[in-house]
């Protein structure tokens, strides 16, 4: 597997724009520095060949796992809705998704 | 006193559980102001959970097997009701609608939660100086971290305040601190404790387990949080095993390999604690077997590139909408990216964004895939190697603790204090580090047992064997 490209400043800025974090030109300065080591101590991996090897995305071997078709109970509501940042008729209220003249 | 003891003379009436958790509260008041362990005492509720356990007995009934006990639970172990925050400003002043299973099971054997312990924020670090919270000390130097991310739990074990607590592992994060506190930490078998309740960091790595002042405490606790549960799609259909009744069946005829992989790079001292280790467990019929396993050299950099993009997946979820801290902005999306800013740490942001990286179009093979691969490549070494030895022994850590701060700047430096305990959790194997002496200055030093998936209750008696082969 070949080797990708090194971490740049501006990969930063776009990831952390997929990421919704917004970061300081100081932030990325550093993040980019810090990431790129982190990422060059992996370049180990890039050297081998894997070419045959299944990828493991989970240590047991399970799919599928079910519950019966039942009904319980769930979280109760009130408590749950106590925790969120802003409710209003028993909903989370974000801000305005659509525009006012949609 | 053991946690075992305590239970016995609780169940017996010989002695009271508001007694025993009066006098944790008192070792907590005294010592926590400097070792800063606990991030919340939950002293009302405990007072009431001991004062049922001796209702219980008066009345004839058996409260459990952990009659009394007071534990600490890391803050990332859902308790419903008190504040969960995972050491985070993003869940600052949270409190979980639901119990985690680990917390219903303490609580049906009799153990009484005295307070939520200390960490890395969400688990990621290795010293407990990521925490909102600010550091937890190390009970043997003060000036020294207590290893992470379940610091917290390590300490107040170490220093006495509590004799059991509960970390979460998704690299080493109760070995490691277990190691540089002097205490005894378990990693089980993934699956074999449930995560329900456990707030997510890696999903495919993390795994509940024990910290205890010795051996028998551990096994104790261990078999009490085991077993299947339905409301965790990963647990094991397996029955909680049985450690503590099998705990001085010793170790003779077990072979154990001296793993050079998970030595190499070692302090001398560290090293040498091995060796005395080993010889430990050869003086009571153990046949010690020098062994290499080199792929285990690969584990870091999987870890960090696998564990970061599970991670940018699951704190996904810290969104501002449905719970956490909520910074208001003009729509949506920029209130989800403020949110996210003010709440998250430098390090959790870090492992985001790495994880974020790591799966985005272009890098994905090149990163995540070739690390999930490299995850094949050690677990079918391990299985090798377990084919031919019962048990693995290595050092939990390369050094001793080291000094607060000495390694916040460098994440890469920090990173390589987990490179022994790594390896494991990509395997979903158990493993356990044991105290084994002290080094230079008085600190502890740890060290490591490996065993195949399931294999506890023979890790625990080798473990056994070397806490009492130094006693």
């Amino acid at each position: 597997m070949s080797e990708p490209a090194p971490l740049s400043a501006d990969d930063v800025a776009k990831v952390a724009v997929l990421a919704r974090l917004n970061l300081t030109d100081e932030e990325v300065e550093r993040f980019t520095g810090q990431l790129a080591s982190i990422l060059g101590h992996a370049a180990d991996l890039a050297a081998l060949d894997l070419s045959t090897l299944k990828v493991t995305e989970h240590p047991l071997e399970l799919s599928n796992v079910l519950r019966a078709d039942e009904v319980r109970p769930s979280l109760d509501r009130a408590e749950v809705l106590s925790q969120a940042p802003a409710v209003a008729d028993d909903r989370f209220l974000v801000p305005q998704i659509v525009g006012e003249e949609g | 006193m053991t946690a075992r003891t305590i239970a016995e003379q609780v169940r017996a009436g010989e002695r009271r559980a508001t007694e025993v958790v009066e006098a944790a509260l008192v070792e907590i008041a005294t010592h926590d102001s400097d070792l800063h362990a606990f991030t919340e005492v939950h002293t009302a509720s405990a007072r009431e959970a001991a004062e049922a356990i001796d209702a219980a007995v008066a009345a004839g009934n058996d409260p459990g097997p952990l009659a009394g006990v007071p534990i600490g639970v890391k803050d990332n172990i859902c308790q419903r009701g008190r504040v969960t925050s995972c050491a985070s400003k993003i869940l600052e002043g949270w409190q979980p609608p639901y119990d985690a299973t680990v917390v219903g099971r303490l609580a049906a054997a009799g153990a009484v939660i005295v307070g939520s312990t200390n960490m890395d924020e969400f688990a990621m670090g290795s010293s407990t100086e990521n925490s909102v919270y600010g550091p937890t000390r190390n009970p043997a130097d003060h000036s020294r971290v207590p290893g992470g991310s379940s610091g917290g739990s390590a300490a107040a074990v170490g220093a006495g305040m509590v004799p059991l607590s509960l970390g979460s592992d998704t690299g080493g994060s109760i070995r490691q601190p277990a190691a540089f506190c002097g205490v005894v930490g378990v990693k089980p078998t993934y699956g074999a404790v449930s995560r329900y309740g456990l707030v997510a960091f890696a999903s495919s790595l993390d795994q509940i387990g024990p910290f205890a002042a010795n051996v028998g405490d551990a096994a104790l606790l261990l078999e009490v949080i085991s077993g299947h549960d339905p409301l965790d799609s990963t647990s094991l259909d397996a029955p909680a095993p049985s450690l503590v009744a099998h705990l001085d069946e010793g170790v003779a005829g077990l072979r154990v390999g001296l793993c050079k992989d998970l030595i190499e790079g070692a302090s001398t001292e560290i090293t040498a604690a091995v060796a005395a280790s080993a010889e430990l467990l050869a003086a009571q019929g153990a046949e010690i077997v020098e062994m290499s396993i080199p792929e285990l050299h690969y584990g870091l950099s999987a870890y960090y590139l696998i564990a970061p993009a599970e991670a940018s997946s699951n704190l996904a979820r810290y969104d501002g909408v449905r719970y956490g801290l909520r910074v208001d902005a003009a729509n949506v999306a920029e209130m989800n990216a403020a949110s996210r800013t003010a709440g998250f740490g430098d390090e959790v942001k870090r492992r985001i964004m790495l994880g974020t990286y790591a799966l985005s179009a272009g890098y994905y093979d090149a990163y995540y895939a070739q690390a999930q691969r490299t995850r094949t490549l050690i677990i079918r070494a391990f299985a090798e190697a377990y084919a031919s030895v019962d048990l693995i022994l290595g050092a939990t850590t390369p050094t001793t603790a080291f000094e607060i701060g000495a390694k916040v700047s460098d994440p890469m430096e920090m990173y390589l204090s987990d490179v022994f305990t790594i390896p494991t959790n990509l395997a979903g194997h158990p493993a356990i580090s044991v105290p084994a002496g002290t080094g230079a200055g008085g600190l502890p030093i740890g060290v490591q047992l490996l065993g195949p998936a399931l294999s506890e209750e023979r890790l625990l008696r080798a473990a056994a064997v070397i806490e009492k082969g130094r006693a």
